[in-house]
């Protein structure tokens, strides 16, 4: 029997292949030019909504009609709005409510589908075919429209909000993960923990969840700038979160009616759905690429 | 001598539906196993060999229950396996064991070995907590590894370390019968015949019994004390090591063995080369399976199934179902278009 023998010296580190691809994956993600400029404007919109609103020295609600509709100025940032309220002041305000939307709806959408796409690909059968034929009625219906329905029938309020935009996210994760649970579950590792008594919580737990995490990760980035438009759509319409709060879908609708006079009004709230969404958006393409080197190109 | 039962398959199949049309209704079925019965003792190996898709490795899952048998029964040990719940099932999965063949997929690349080891042991509740890891490091020395790569991850050993990691994990929960479903195909000669050696030394150590699954028959002959030729899904020929080896009966394990390429240049060779391809699993051949191939074809094999029977010149326990074994035997029935090439 030839045995390895450990010569002095030559015992190396065990090296956690989590640890490695977390580094493999930094370092691909660090050349793609996209991702790391998507990266740090997500970064700078995670600091401005947590720790804005404590610098910014203006009442986001307080109306000062004598100062309504002006422009931009060193005092008003982005100007002020027909009721004479500072945009940018509002617009940091709503930062914390458009992540708290897309996050939190998300993290709804992405734990449900999360279960359900697990549940299908491992169980199969008639359950798999009863949660997907389920699936695909719910993505029939365009995004905004299902999420309309919902909202209108919970009625408008932020988390009536989150929890429509989070159902409307469940399709795109189940479906990802049955996907990739289909793969996983036919290698032999589950198998031989199968064969060796293990429930089947453990092994969906411990040994399909961690190997199904990329295109999940993937998934939650991408989904969260879909979230945000959707969120921001719905607040248009004025299905989301009720006057005063400065959600930015809300203060575009407000500023629709003075788009003439004060172009301000919408050009500030809208270029920041824009860039928001944008930076989730290259920052999650870029992630995927990352992720998975093959699919490149 | 009578040795103590310790597997006994009866009426085994193994049916996989067919999905067709919009409905998902079941058009057909994959019959990848056709009722097959045999039986393995306390201490022996028993061997399936076969063609790929000739239903062997079908057969090891089934036993375990990865895959539900369509039907029939497997005693184990005296207790009926197929008819146990999913929980009492669990329990008994520490008797029974398996071996896989592709050492690069069989182990999970996110944990490291001990905690594969560690996983198998609370699972089947084997000892507490603190004392696992003297019994892991036990383990890997038993397979040939040291105690340092407790702590390595898959990807950090070679594919017949991580074979050593697999046989390491079936024995941590001290099973009675290992399957090993192509254990060492999937390695290179020389590191087969160490693993082979290996799991001769712990039959020995552990009284161990395997179900060996393979299509080499040179591994075959070495570590089996008694054989399965496998055709389609059917039990052809049943016996010890000699019988099957020395004095096969059936044509199809006669032209089987005739594949074995010999180390001698020189040697002359009958060599039987089957025609055309496996039938598919879905439509069998009706009568005996193995009709559409076999030399000695008659219209008798058509519509008649043969049995699994011993037949006259073959020792106890050798078994063959072929219905002219005698006739083939005492050369009153000629090949048909015979294919022979010589080598030599």
């Amino acid at each position: 029997m030839v045995q390895q023998s450990p010569v002095a010296g030559t015992i190396r580190k065990p090296v956690n292949p989590r640890v490695e691809s977390y580094k493999n994956l930094w370092r691909r993600l660090r050349k793609n030019k996209a991702a790391v400029v998507g990266g740090l404007l997500i970064l700078v919109f995670l600091v401005a909504g947590i720790i804005g609103p404590y610098l910014t020295t203006q009442d986001p609600n307080l109306p000062q009609i004598s100062i309504k509709l002006q422009g931009p100025s060193a005092e008003h940032w982005f100007g002020t709005d027909n009721y004479g309220r500072d945009i940018f002041t509002r617009i940091i305000h709503g930062m914390g409510i458009t992540m708290t939307v897309g996050f939190f709806s998300v993290a709804l959408g992405g734990i449900i589908g999360v279960f359900l796409g697990i549940v299908s690909g491992y169980y199969g059968g008639k359950l798999d075919t009863v949660i997907m034929r389920i699936m695909d009625i719910l993505l029939a219906f365009p995004g905004i429209l299902l999420a309309l329905a919902i909202v209108s029938v919970l009625g408008g309020s932020l988390t009536n909000l989150i929890i429509a935009v989070g159902v409307f996210s469940v399709p795109a994760f189940a479906r990802i993960v049955r996907g990739s649970t289909l793969s996983v579950r036919r290698l032999e590792y589950i198998d031989a923990v199968k064969a060796l008594g293990a429930s089947d919580a453990r092994i969906i737990f411990k040994h399909i969840l961690p190997n199904v995490m990329s295109p999940i990760i993937v998934q939650l980035t991408l989904r969260i700038a879909t979230a945000v438009l959707t969120a921001s759509g719905l607040s248009f319409l004025g299905l989301g979160a009720p006057p005063p709060t400065p959600e930015w879908g809300a203060m575009l609708s407000e500023g629709r009616a003075y788009m003439q006079q004060a172009p301000h009004l919408v050009l500030f709230p809208g270029l920041m759905i824009v860039l928001f969404v944008l930076a989730f958006n290259i920052f999650g393409d870029g992630l995927r690429d990352a992720l998975d080197p093959k699919m490149n190109k | 001598m009578v040795k103590k039962e310790l597997l006994k398959v009866t009426g085994l199949k193994q049916y996989f539906p067919i999905k067709g049309g919009l409905m998902g209704r079941t058009v057909n079925h994959v019959k990848a196993v056709d009722d097959i019965s045999f039986t393995i003792h306390e201490g022996e190996t028993v061997s399936i060999v076969g063609e790929s898709g000739c239903g062997k490795s079908t057969t090891g899952r089934a036993i375990l229950r990865l895959e539900e048998p369509t039907e029939g029964s497997v005693v184990f040990n005296g207790d009926e396996l197929t008819t146990l719940s999913k929980r009492e099932m669990r329990t008994h999965r520490k008797d029974l064991q398996i071996i896989f063949q592709d050492p690069y997929a069989s182990i999970n690349p996110r944990q490291t070995v001990a905690d594969v080891l560690d996983e198998a042991m609370t699972i089947q509740k084997i000892l507490p907590a603190k004392q696992r890891r003297k019994r892991i490091i036990e383990l890997l020395e038993t397979v040939g590894l040291n105690e340092y790569q407790a702590d390595r991850y898959p990807h950090e050993f070679s594919g017949g370390q991580r074979q050593r990691i697999g046989i390491a994990r079936a024995l941590s929960v001290d099973p009675k019968l290992i399957i090993c479903d192509e254990a060492v195909s999937a390695l290179d000669v020389s590191i087969q015949a160490q693993v082979l050696n290996l799991l001769e030394e712990l039959q020995e150590e552990f009284n161990l019994t395997y179900l060996f699954i393979s299509h080499d028959l040179g591994v075959v002959r070495h570590i089996s004390d008694r054989v399965i030729v496998m055709y389609l899904g059917k039990i052809v020929e049943i016996g010890d090591k000699y019988s099957i080896f020395e004095n096969a009966k059936h044509p199809y394990t006669k032209a089987l063995l005739s594949a074995i390429p010999v180390p001698d240049p020189k040697a002359v060779k009958k060599h039987i080369v089957l025609k055309g391809d496996v039938p598919s699993p879905i439509d069998p051949p009706a009568g005996c399976r193995f009709h559409t191939r076999c030399p000695f074809a008659q219209d008798k094999c058509k519509v008649d199934v043969p049995e699994l029977i011993v037949h006259e010149g073959m020792r106890e326990g050798h078994q063959a179902a072929c219905h002219f074994v005698e006739e083939i035997e005492n050369g009153t029935l000629q090949a048909a278009e015979f294919e022979e090439t010589f080598f030599g």
